[in-house]
């Protein structure tokens, strides 16, 4: 198949029902709401670096029902939630939280970033995404700081209650 | 005055002026933090992986105040957005606390909507007051030129904010800086992202974002950076030196956090501010002390 031809949308390939299913993710409710006006994308510092990101773009796609090119791709995880697009949106669709919305339905569909599996991991073990050890104890006493415990635990059992590790630890299948 | 110090994940390993200044400052304008051990993260990282994850941390989080009747004071802006957020979902929707705290029985524990949740800068500029301050000063900053950085979470999204200053065209932190003497300087994209949420993503497009800004603040001649958030301090003063390196130019920006400036004005000395820390060193600022 030619690069065009990949390009080229197929209707017959295309999900319906997708927007619908966002619609029911909580952050996700707006996006029937979207008249495609782009002023995300124009006000959007990672769009301004880099063209991979462009917000009206995913949401038009997710509108059309691609749903697997959308859930698979790795421009959704480049919002970097700075919710400029959340504060300017005429039409309420906020943007950064439609973001997450589609993000959560990626990770359930196996498509996760690797950046945040280890950052699941980080807070199984430690219950914060940075370690505190003896070391940064030790720093933190030279400035007169209170030691920290870390209390991992906590954060094990929270996270048993999503089955989070199993939603993680599902990305390799796809 | 009394707050439950909120740390979160980066401020107690990586921003340890932050939290020394913040805490002396604190202390200075008789505003006395209550550490919780069992604080743990906001729940900000989990919110792209799984909301209902989300919002039980923070449920976590705010039990833990809550249990000794204290509002949450935040250094981290991303922190305060999280935990603001979820508190006013877990304040106005009877039906998710109920089974959120289904869920955080498991720990023992129950959230029942009863604190309030600040950024340490919102309580300088609203519960302090620039009038309190003024009366505090001992040392006058003019001269010095400091380029405010508001970054995302601090205001935004506004609607959880209950109108607190506006996103668009802040004031609040320009203001501390003023009270100061020192002067907060007019630059453009002054509202500009740092970038930090997409680091581990994309760190090259990362590292753009953060340099659109410091060439920014470096062509309007700022002495320092001023800053509320310790992942946007990762951005500009952490990755600093790389940026330099890959794009082959030279900042030497120093990067302050808002209470190393605000104690230096409160007559605080230098060395219990943890300039030490400070990678780049302030030193017009710091040879005036």
């Amino acid at each position: 198949m030619s690069e065009k031809e990949e390009e080229i949308i197929k209707v017959d390939k295309l999900d319906p029902n997708f927007k619908y299913e966002i619609q029911k993710q909580p952050g996700g409710e707006g996006i029937t709401r979207c008249f495609a006006c782009g002023t995300c994308t124009a006000g959007c510092p990672v769009r301004e670096i880099n063209e991979k990101y462009n917000p009206r773009k995913i949401i038009r796609m997710a509108l059309l029902g691609m749903r697997e090119r959308v859930l698979s791709s790795d421009f959704i995880w480049l919002c970097s939630s700075c919710y400029t697009c959340y504060e300017r949106c005429p039409q309420d669709v906020r943007p950064a939280e439609l973001m997450n919305a589609i993000k959560n339905i990626a990770v359930k569909e196996g498509y996760i970033h690797p950046s945040f599996v280890a950052q699941i991991e980080a807070l199984s073990s430690h219950g914060r995404l940075y370690e505190i050890g003896e070391f940064d104890n030790k720093k933190r006493v030279k400035f007169g700081l209170p030691q920290i415990e870390e209390n991992a635990e906590d954060t094990k059992k929270l996270f048993e209650q999503e089955d989070l590790n199993k939603l993680v630890s599902s990305q390799g299948e796809k | 005055m009394r707050y439950a110090l909120f740390l979160g994940c980066t401020v107690p390993v990586r921003a340890l002026n932050y939290e020394v200044s913040a805490r002396k400052v604190a202390d200075k304008l008789s505003i006395e933090l209550v550490d919780i051990n069992d604080f743990g993260c906001c729940g900000f990282p989990v919110k792209s992986v799984d909301r209902e994850t989300f919002l039980l941390m923070a449920a976590k989080n705010l039990s833990l105040a809550e249990e000794k009747g204290l509002d949450i004071l935040s250094l981290c802006s991303a922190c305060t957005s999280v935990l603001t957020e979820a508190n006013k979902k877990l304040k106005e929707d009877d039906n998710l606390r109920k089974r959120i705290n289904k869920q955080l029985s498991v720990l023992g524990r129950k959230y029942e909507g009863k604190i309030k949740v600040k950024h340490f800068a919102r309580v300088l500029y609203e519960d302090i007051g620039t009038d309190k301050i003024r009366k505090n000063l001992k040392v006058d900053l003019s001269g010095f030129k400091f380029a405010a950085h508001y970054g995302c979470h601090y205001l935004k999204p506004s609607e959880i904010y209950e109108g607190f200053d506006d996103p668009e065209n802040p004031k609040t932190l320009d203001e501390l800086i003023e009270v100061t003497g020192a002067e907060s300087i007019f630059y453009e994209d002054k509202k500009g992202c740092c970038g930090g949420g997409i680091l581990g993503i994309d760190e090259l497009t990362a590292l753009k974002v953060a340099k659109t800004k410091l060439d920014r603040v470096k062509s309007a001649k700022a002495d320092a950076i001023c800053l509320i958030c310790p992942f946007c301090s990762i951005m500009y003063e952490g990755s600093q030196k790389k940026i330099e390196r890959q794009f082959e130019t030279e900042y030497n920006l120093p990067v302050l956090y808002y209470p190393q400036i605000l104690g230096l004005a409160l007559g605080i000395s230098p060395d219990q501010l943890g300039f030490k820390i400070n990678r780049i060193k302030p030193r017009k600022i710091l040879e005036k002390f």
